[in-house]
């Protein structure tokens, strides 16, 4: 398909990844953060790790939504469909994800809660007006590019005064989490995260733009290379942060160049901040509170917002106690430093929010690179 | 989750709709979050709404910017 499969080249991908190992300097080493869960997913996915000299590490990063939404979001949702009997319609991503009790929306389900995937928040809308005699909640997730569809569609609800649809708003920023994994307190708690250098959002920064990402380099002295999700998009970021770092450069360089500008996209920036406003702090999986780091509905368009409607108060609740997500999502753990990794925790039952969604490090790491350290014996030379 | 796909515009409808052709599957999706789109662009599709226009000249660029990379290196 066209602007895919040129994307992915394996001749070029060989190609970029001579000229990375040319000029990697061997006696240094270059921890390049991906903060997308979509590049961690192309990277596992197509092998790029295999491709690169060992002087270029890829640490993964809390850019999945679904791993980093709380607990008690999600506990949240699960009450409204159980306890207020409110058809809950959400994004297939977040069905699985463990909350309290043993629960999950898929598990509520099973125990006769109305919960509903839908693809997009417009058919969310559409089953409230199918369903006028009961409240539809759509459970909001997702990064600046999920934001601007929920917008629209609680602007749509008001336009046609509808009466029974209400949005959980669990929208969360990019930047600001960026901005915590380098300064944060926890940094220091959870072990020393030494970053050279970021891939920055691909389908992300085609909303917000390039522009937010010049504080980050300039104030850090971090370079960032915004990627498209594509294996040779990722490759090629990393050769020019391989590049800048030789240089001793800290800028925002753009390899995805055919959808990103610097400036974003000023309309889809212009109707979120219509319908939402910012949260003071915000809990995330594996950050904790986050200043500054979320959405909320404003008051103009309070009616459709869930937790004034049903006066919801979110708990803060603890991730299994084995579980590594919190350290994983910062990039301080690797999937297999996990003990319940691939074990006790595996896609299909997990235990953790990395582990759930495709984009999730552990889910990517089980589903692509798990057999890989292990070394290759010989049929009969094992004996 | 920010899954998002390039999809060709092959029919452009009322009220900031369009059909899309996404290798013979043709779907409806909201245009309302960008501008000027034209019958043959090519949009990046997110939960049924075009995103943004890709930009046929800079994906240009970018393949050939591999192909130097790769040709330097080799």
């Amino acid at each position: 398909m066209k602007y895919i499969d040129e994307f992915r080249d394996g001749d070029l991908a060989l190609g970029i990844a001579a000229a990375i190992a040319a000029e990697a300097d061997p006696a240094r080493t270059y921890h390049l953060m991906e903060f997308c869960g979509g590049h961690t997913h192309a990277i596992s996915r197509y092998g790029v790790t295999d491709l690169l000299p060992p002087a270029v590490r890829m640490v993964h990063g809390p850019g999945c939504p679904v791993c980093v939404l709380p607990i008690g979001r999600i506990d949240l949702a699960i009450r409204l469909a159980l306890d207020k009997q409110a058809i809950v319609a959400t994004y297939g991503d977040c069905l699985r994800v463990p909350a309290s009790d043993n629960l999950s929306l898929l598990k509520a389900k099973a125990r006769g809660g109305d919960v509903r995937m839908v693809y997009s928040p417009a058919d969310a809308l559409k089953i409230a007006a199918a369903h006028s005699e009961r409240e539809v909640v759509f459970l909001a997730i997702g990064f600046e590019t999920t934001t601007p569809p929920t917008a629209l569609v609680i602007r749509e609800a008001a336009r046609t005064g509808a009466t029974n649809f209400s949005v959980l708003c669990n929208h969360v920023l990019t930047p600001a989490a960026i901005t915590n994994i380098l300064e944060s307190p926890e940094v220091r708690r959870l072990g020393t995260l030494a970053l050279d250098g970021f891939i920055g959002p691909a389908h992300v920064s085609t909303v917000i733009g390039s522009r937010p990402y010049e504080f980050f380099a300039e104030e850090y002295a971090k370079p960032v290379v915004i990627a498209g999700f594509e294996p040779l998009d990722v490759m090629q970021a990393i050769l020019m942060l391989v590049r800048q770092i030789n240089d001793g450069r800290a800028e925002v360089e753009n390899e995805f160049t055919r959808a990103v500008t610097r400036d974003g996209n000023l309309k889809a920036q212009a109707l979120v901040s219509d319908v939402f406003e910012l949260r003071r702090s915000f809990e995330w999986r594996g950050l904790g509170m986050v200043p500054y780091s979320a959405l909320r509905i404003r008051e103009a368009y309070g009616v459709f917002d869930a937790e004034r409607r049903f006066g919801l108060e979110t708990r803060s609740v603890a991730d299994n106690k084995a579980c590594e997500c919190g350290a994983i999502l910062r990039g301080v753990k690797h999937p297999r430093d996990c003990k319940v990794f691939g074990t006790v925790c595996t896609p299909e039952n997990p235990i953790g929010s990395c582990m759930v969604s495709s984009e999730g490090a552990c889910a990517a790491y089980y589903s692509y690179g798990r057999f890989r350290e292990i070394p290759v014996v010989p049929a009969g030379a094992a004996a | 989750m920010c899954l998002a796909i390039p999809v060709r515009v092959a029919e452009l409808r009322d009220d900031d709709t369009a059909i899309v052709d996404l290798d013979g599957i043709r779907k409806e999706i909201s245009l309302a979050l960008v501008d000027d789109v034209r019958v043959g662009d090519y949009v990046i599709l997110h939960v049924g709404y075009a995103l943004a226009r890709l930009d046929a000249d800079e994906a240009e660029r970018t393949l050939a910017l591999f192909a130097a990379a790769a040709r330097e290196a080799a």
